[in-house]
């Protein structure tokens, strides 16, 4: 499965990326297991997406939580809280 | 005919302007309550010199407009306008136009407030402030969570 990825704000800047596409192993189904998986990258992956981060995640562009499924084509960000208005 | 109207933009807004379209053609607006953030030269003690906004096309427009749909369902509005400017803006500036109009104040007031507080918690938006120090992203404040939590319908 192929989906696509985009970073943002503090985010972005820690992984030294904005948007990847990747092709995902087989067990990788939802938002938190991407986040799992990306972390497996080793640093700065593993500190910057870690559960004790206050990370935000979308999945096709709606705010969502980590039991979220996925599917082919799909785009999930990552995120810091929002800080607009 | 009410609209909804989201416009993301590098520019500047000019409130008459858009008070004027908000008024246009709608002679049963009694009510029109706008707001208009701007940038501060202080924050958390810090003397601020200008700030950059980062944004997440598409999910941004798409968020905000969902905003509106609920406030829209839950006060009889007659229309809602919001404008979200990103990029770099200087001390002074302004950064967002929530404006609403309605047949009364009340149903109004409560709206642009509404739009406001989630706008602040759901929208995505990143300031990252220019300081003596150097820049610095913004930390979420627990205050904006609590003014939306106001709205559920628990409290």
């Amino acid at each position: 499965m192929k989906i696509h990825l985009r970073f943002f704000a503090g985010v972005r800047e820690a992984l030294g990326s904005a948007a990847e596409t990747v092709i995902l192993p087989a067990h990788v189904r939802s938002v938190g297991a991407v986040r799992d998986w990306l972390r497996e990258r080793g640093e700065p992956w593993d500190a910057t997406l870690a559960s004790s981060q206050s990370v935000r995640m979308a999945y096709d562009h709606t705010m969502t939580e980590a039991d979220t499924p996925i599917a082919d084509g799909g785009e999930v960000a990552f995120f810091p809280p929002v800080t607009g208005g | 005919m009410p609209q909804m109207s989201v416009r993301i933009q590098e520019a500047d807004f000019d409130l008459s302007i858009e008070v004027a379209r908000l008024r246009a053609l709608a002679p049963q607006v009694g009510a029109v309550v706008t707001f208009v953030g701007t940038v501060r030269d202080v924050n958390d003690g810090v003397p601020i010199s200008a700030m950059t906004l980062e944004h997440y096309p598409g999910m941004t427009e798409q968020s905000i407009e969902a905003i509106v749909t609920r406030a829209k369902a839950r006060w009889p509005i007659n229309d809602a306008l919001v404008i979200h400017r990103i990029g770099l803006l200087q001390t002074g500036d302004q950064i967002v136009l929530v404006g609403v109009t309605a047949a009364h104040r009340g149903e109004a007031f409560q709206a642009c407030e509404f739009i406001m507080d989630y706008l602040k918690t759901e929208a995505p938006f990143w300031k990252k402030e220019q300081t003596p120090d150097g820049a610095r992203w913004v930390d979420a404040r627990i205050t904006d969570d609590t003014a939306r939590k106001k709205w559920l319908p628990s409290c």
